[in-house]
């Protein structure tokens, strides 16, 4: 899968760095998501759909 | 404090002051009578449907949204107004100079708890820089020295003490203080007036002598940052956050003020009740005491299971709205249940059991939505390293009295307990 994300809608939740650090971060500058990895391993796909979810200003998409 | 001293509960007769600002919602929707179980009205309405309409205390319809999908469905829809000041159906039972208050600007800049996009997303996006995941963890050992000074002193004074006021709400108070720059000295008269503008059922006149003292006391504050920055939030605010137009010091004093207030009680409510939730849950408390690095999920659940904004969240509808089957019409009153979302048994198997293995999911104990909790993961960091602490450093912790004398915050906006005598052994 490959993730996007839209830092215009982003709020800074912090929720997807909690649960997967390894794949989003967030800015210094004003909190928004910064993707580490568009392409997460295998083994994290899973989670990267549990946080698209749990996102909650909506600013987490995956495509196939 | 001696345990004898704490056994008298906090008086909750029935209000009938008509000046009074209390929530809208019916008594029997918010009165936990259990510490630990949602109002029996308000699961009888859960389970007729995830959206029911019903009637406020003063008989006029609203529908309360219950349901797990709805309440994430409507906290995620910009249909949905939070704008209370516009929405003053809420309080129009109250006389017109405290309407107007209402609708006065100086009272409404900044406030962005109350505010829809776009408007919302400029203040929120001067602050969410502060509150990351990073600059929270970074914060973690000022949070540890904070936590174990509370601890010192408890233990230093023998082995029982009332668990607020020496542990729960000083810890998070002296936190949020820190980091927006309130001195020290000032946080007693803060406190006092925050319990107060947090109390339900008080006088109208009070609560607008309350927040013009509030107010008045934040803006000495920003005037002194502004003339006098120093390494805090609201010197930062002012100085660095690059806002374009610069904030006024009526934004700021609302700022800061909202922080100040949702910094504090919150986690201090957490603290308090968590701690009377597992003492009464042995094999829970045992399974934290054996395992450390189990404190972090069990935040979670406890988060989830005590759902302390216990009044939900009030949003309002900008045009008619199909919901679960309900029609619900533009500027009607809509209430979201956190606790009764948080319990919903089509989301989350045996929700009436407080599990702290049960593994994370996404509860809305800091709700949902662009407004979701600015300050969650400096919550997360005080409530871990309080849990933690508190466990360790304090053997044996039990209650100092019987479970059903703890008086438990029914009449506040915020739940949780207005004490908890504990005691333990002495290492």
């Amino acid at each position: 899968v490959k993730v996007h994300a839209d830092r215009e809608v982003c709020i800074g939740s912090g929720l997807c760095v909690l649960r997967l650090p390894e794949v989003f971060d967030q800015s210094e500058d004003d909190g928004t998501v910064v993707i580490l990895r568009a392409e997460p391993a295998a083994d994290e796909e899973a989670e990267v759909v549990n946080a698209v979810h749990a996102c909650p200003s909506g600013a987490l998409r995956v495509d196939p | 404090m001696e345990s004898s001293t704490v056994t008298t509960k906090p008086t909750e007769t029935e209000p009938t002051d008509d000046d009074a600002l209390r929530p809208p919602l019916p008594r029997e929707l918010t009165h936990r009578g259990d510490p630990f179980t949602p109002p029996p009205a308000l699961v009888a309405l859960a389970e007729r449907s995830p959206v029911t309409r019903t009637a406020l205390r003063n008989g006029d319809p609203f529908w309360l949204v219950s349901g797990y999908d709805e309440a994430r469905a409507v906290l995620s829809d910009t249909r949905f107004s939070s704008d209370r000041f516009r929405n003053d159906a809420l309080f129009k039972h109250l006389p017109e100079r405290f309407r107007a208050r209402m609708r006065d600007e100086k009272i409404r800049a900044g406030s962005f708890i109350n505010m829809d996009p776009p408007e919302h997303g400029r203040y929120r996006r001067l602050l969410t820089g502060q509150f990351t995941v990073r600059r929270m963890r970074q914060l973690g050992t000022r949070v540890e020295e904070i936590v174990t000074e509370q601890l010192d002193a408890m233990l230093a004074k023998g082995n029982t003490a009332d668990l607020v006021p020496e542990f729960a709400l000083p810890v998070p108070s002296l936190v949020i203080c820190e980091l927006l720059g309130v001195r020290y000295e000032d946080r007693a008269e803060f406190q006092r007036r925050t319990a107060t503008l947090l109390r339900m059922n008080v006088p109208a006149d009070e609560v607008l002598e309350n927040m013009d003292a509030q107010r008045a006391f934040m803006r000495r504050l920003v005037e002194d940052k502004r003339e006098n920055p120093t390494d805090d939030m609201i010197s930062g605010l002012i100085h660095h956050a690059g806002a374009d137009p610069a904030l006024t010091d009526d934004e700021l004093v609302n700022i800061a003020n909202l922080l100040l207030i949702a910094g504090h009680e919150t986690t201090a409510n957490m603290l308090g009740l968590g701690t009377f939730v597992l003492l009464q849950r042995p094999d829970q408390l045992a399974a934290l005491r054996d395992d450390s690095s189990r404190v972090g999920d069990a935040v979670e659940e406890l988060l989830r299971y005590l759902s302390i904004v216990h009044t939900g969240l009030f949003r309002f509808p900008k045009e008619d709205v199909e919901l679960a089957g309900e029609h619900i019409p533009a500027g009607a009153t809509v209430v979201i249940s956190l606790l009764a979302a948080n319990r919903d048994g089509q989301r989350w198997p045996d929700p009436e059991t407080l599990d702290v293995t049960r593994s994370r999911g996404p509860h809305l104990a800091f709700g949902h939505g662009v407004h979701q909790c600015l300050g969650q993961q400096l919550a997360r960091v005080e409530m871990t390293v309080g849990y933690t602490e508190l466990l360790r450093r304090l053997p044996n912790l039990r209650l100092a009295v019987p479970p059903e004398e703890v008086p438990l915050r029914n009449d506040m906006f915020i739940y949780g307990v207005h004490a908890l005598p504990v005691a333990w052994d002495t290492p």
